[in-house]
């Protein structure tokens, strides 16, 4: 297998603080790869150095063999890397339909001549198939600012994956998403990611939502990576058990059980 | 329909038509009401482009001032063509944007307002001072031809005014087909979410940069259009800040709906300054502030929202009548 992302030393300082030190990681083609730490263990730091929006202090960031350090997001999207909000960026007073017709617009090389018109049938008809691939399409003509956040952080990873990204990184997908929709939120948006092959990597701090999507953990602590195994291997990991699960964490099959 | 050829652009399309029939009835004195108009609308057309990106500028005058001058320089230096004088403002114009352009782009809200008021008032005082740039006197812009074209006397103003309209006609449909492309609907992106748009892969700083000199163009072209319809310009009723304030006035008044809107509300905006003047000298500043009150607090969305505002009321009334329909044949 080919390697979509290799981290080699990445170290970043702010002032006095240490977000991130000595991270060396990589990321297979088709791998789905789970970030669990507390918070402020430099996950997100992580992402954002990853996309180009923070600068590394020092170390080497490869995306498809080639070193994205010192790029803007925007020139690291284009490469095919991109990423989903914590806290969903989309364009609030427009419908989900014209957001994701304006993603599109941008992203297609030919949507960008002068006078050449947002809305034609061929790029609705695209919005309208990544609508339904991301079950949205009942909220198609509502506005962004209006909708409830488990539709709205779908319409933010709908709009981050029209590109067709080789990896896709998603901040905290399932937060603020009440316990119940979780799962059925998680579901939707593997099973879309999949359908474009898509390399997948997330960050998440529900610990049953990493075991059921996650083929491979990293655990972050104080900005390192304190654990790179697979999930079943990381959950047992006392050093993960006690920086970032905490001890009240014991599902069944941790001790030698089966899934439930 | 085509996607182009839309709505707006045959409102446009006819409002040219009836004001080149219009130019054979007018007055004098109307003609250069509706001249003065066309030229403050087309810079109005370019702070609706900034104002849909979520960005005010207090500092306009500093382009149509650049239009206007050039104009009087050039005729210093030999060139009467309307047309020549025309490309020569708004390159001028469109030179100036792009290079503030740089500076402007990274900021926002009040700070890009009162930096490009700060230009303005750089460029005043500059032409203020110096002798060589007229002075406080300014210059006065005498007769242009029209490819090469003197017409007689009594021909000139119908024919200044016919040249303009089809200059505001051509901004006018040019920024509403920007306005509807991909690049135009940028607007819309940046001043909702500019992360987003750099996570799309577009620069918004260059986005930006792109309306910031759309802007300037066409303030260029309201400035040459301007310096040809008074015959003088001057930096008192050319470059000082109250100019750009009247082009913020009009956008408010118009909205920013629709470009067509922006002609209106330049219209409107002089005649109330007209009549305000004329009907009560001492007081036409209360009457022009009183009106823009009465704007932001009964049409905050500007003239353009009234016609929103009867569609939907029209379509209140339609649904109140289907369902009424529906009830008596239920009845029956």
């Amino acid at each position: 297998m080919t390697r979509v992302l290799e981290v080699h030393d990445l170290e970043k300082n702010f002032g006095g603080v240490v977000a991130a030190h000595n991270i060396n990681v990589a990321v297979e083609i088709g791998e789905t790869i789970g970030i669990i730490g507390a918070n402020g263990a430099g996950k997100t730091t992580f992402v954002n150095m990853v996309t180009g929006y923070l600068k590394p202090s020092s170390g080497r960031i490869e995306f498809m063999g080639k070193n994205v350090v010192g790029l803007q997001p925007r020139d690291v999207t284009k490469l095919g890397l991109c990423r989903s909000f914590q806290v969903p960026q989309v364009f609030l007073s427009e419908s989900i339909f014209d957001n994701m017709m304006v993603a599109y617009g941008i992203a297609e090389r030919s949507g960008l001549g002068l006078f050449a018109p947002l809305h034609t049938e061929e790029r609705a008809a695209k919005v309208d198939a990544q609508l339904k691939r991301y079950q949205i399409d009942d909220y198609r003509d509502m506005a962004a600012s209006a909708l409830p956040q488990g539709v709205r952080k779908l319409l933010d990873i709908a709009m981050a994956t029209v590109r067709n990204p080789k990896l896709v990184m998603l901040d905290e997908p399932t937060s603020g998403i009440s316990v119940e929709e979780k799962f059925g939120l998680m579901d939707i948006i593997m099973q879309a990611l999949r359908e474009e092959e898509t390399t997948v990597m997330f960050i998440e701090h529900d610990m049953e939502i990493v075991e059921r999507f996650v083929d491979r953990v990293w655990a972050f602590y104080q900005g390192q990576v304190i654990c790179d195994a697979t999930t079943a291997e990381a959950m047992k990991d006392e050093k993960v058990r006690e920086f970032v699960i905490g001890q009240e964490y014991h599902p069944a099959h941790v001790e030698g059980g089966v899934h439930a | 329909m085509n996607r182009l050829f839309d709505k707006t652009f045959w409102g446009l399309t006819i409002g040219l038509v009836g004001l080149l029939a219009l130019n054979f009835f007018l007055e004098e004195w109307m003609r250069s009401i509706g001249l003065q108009s066309l030229s403050r609308g087309c810079v109005a057309i370019g702070l609706l482009i900034l104002w849909r990106t979520g960005l005010v500028s207090f500092g306009h005058a500093l382009f149509f001032g650049f239009g206007a001058y050039t104009v009087a320089m050039m005729q210093i230096l030999g060139v009467n063509d309307l047309f020549v004088l025309l490309i020569c403002g708004m390159a001028t114009a469109g030179f100036l944007a792009f290079f503030l352009g740089f500076l402007l782009r990274k900021y926002r809200a009040i700070f890009f307002a009162l930096l490009n008021m700060a230009f303005s008032m750089i460029l005043y005082g500059v032409l203020a001072k110096a002798e060589w740039l007229g002075s406080t006197d300014g210059f006065g812009v005498k007769q242009v031809s029209f490819i090469g074209m003197t017409p007689a006397d009594d021909m000139y103003r119908p024919l200044l005014f016919v040249c303009a309209a089809f200059f505001a006609y051509i901004s006018a449909v040019g920024a509403h087909w920007y306005l509807k492309s991909t690049l135009g609907m940028m607007t819309m992106a940046v001043r909702e979410n500019e992360i987003r748009v750099e996570y799309l892969g577009y620069s918004a700083e260059k986005a930006i940069h792109v309306k910031y000199v759309l802007s300037g163009l066409l303030a260029g072209v309201g400035g040459v259009i301007m310096a040809v319809t008074v015959g003088h310009v001057d930096p008192d009723s050319m470059v000082y800040w109250p100019v750009s304030g009247d082009f913020v006035f009009i956008t408010i008044l118009a909205g920013t709906g629709n470009v067509g809107a922006t002609f209106i509300g330049a219209l409107v905006y002089e005649l109330l300054r007209t009549y305000a003047f004329e009907f009560a000298p001492h007081l036409w500043q209360l009457i022009l502030g009183g009106s823009l009150l009465l704007i932001i607090m009964f049409l905050p969305d500007g003239l353009w929202s009234i016609r929103s505002e009867l569609r939907n009321r029209r379509e209140l009334r339609q649904a109140k009548r289907d369902s009424d329909n529906r009830a008596a044949e239920v009845r029956r």
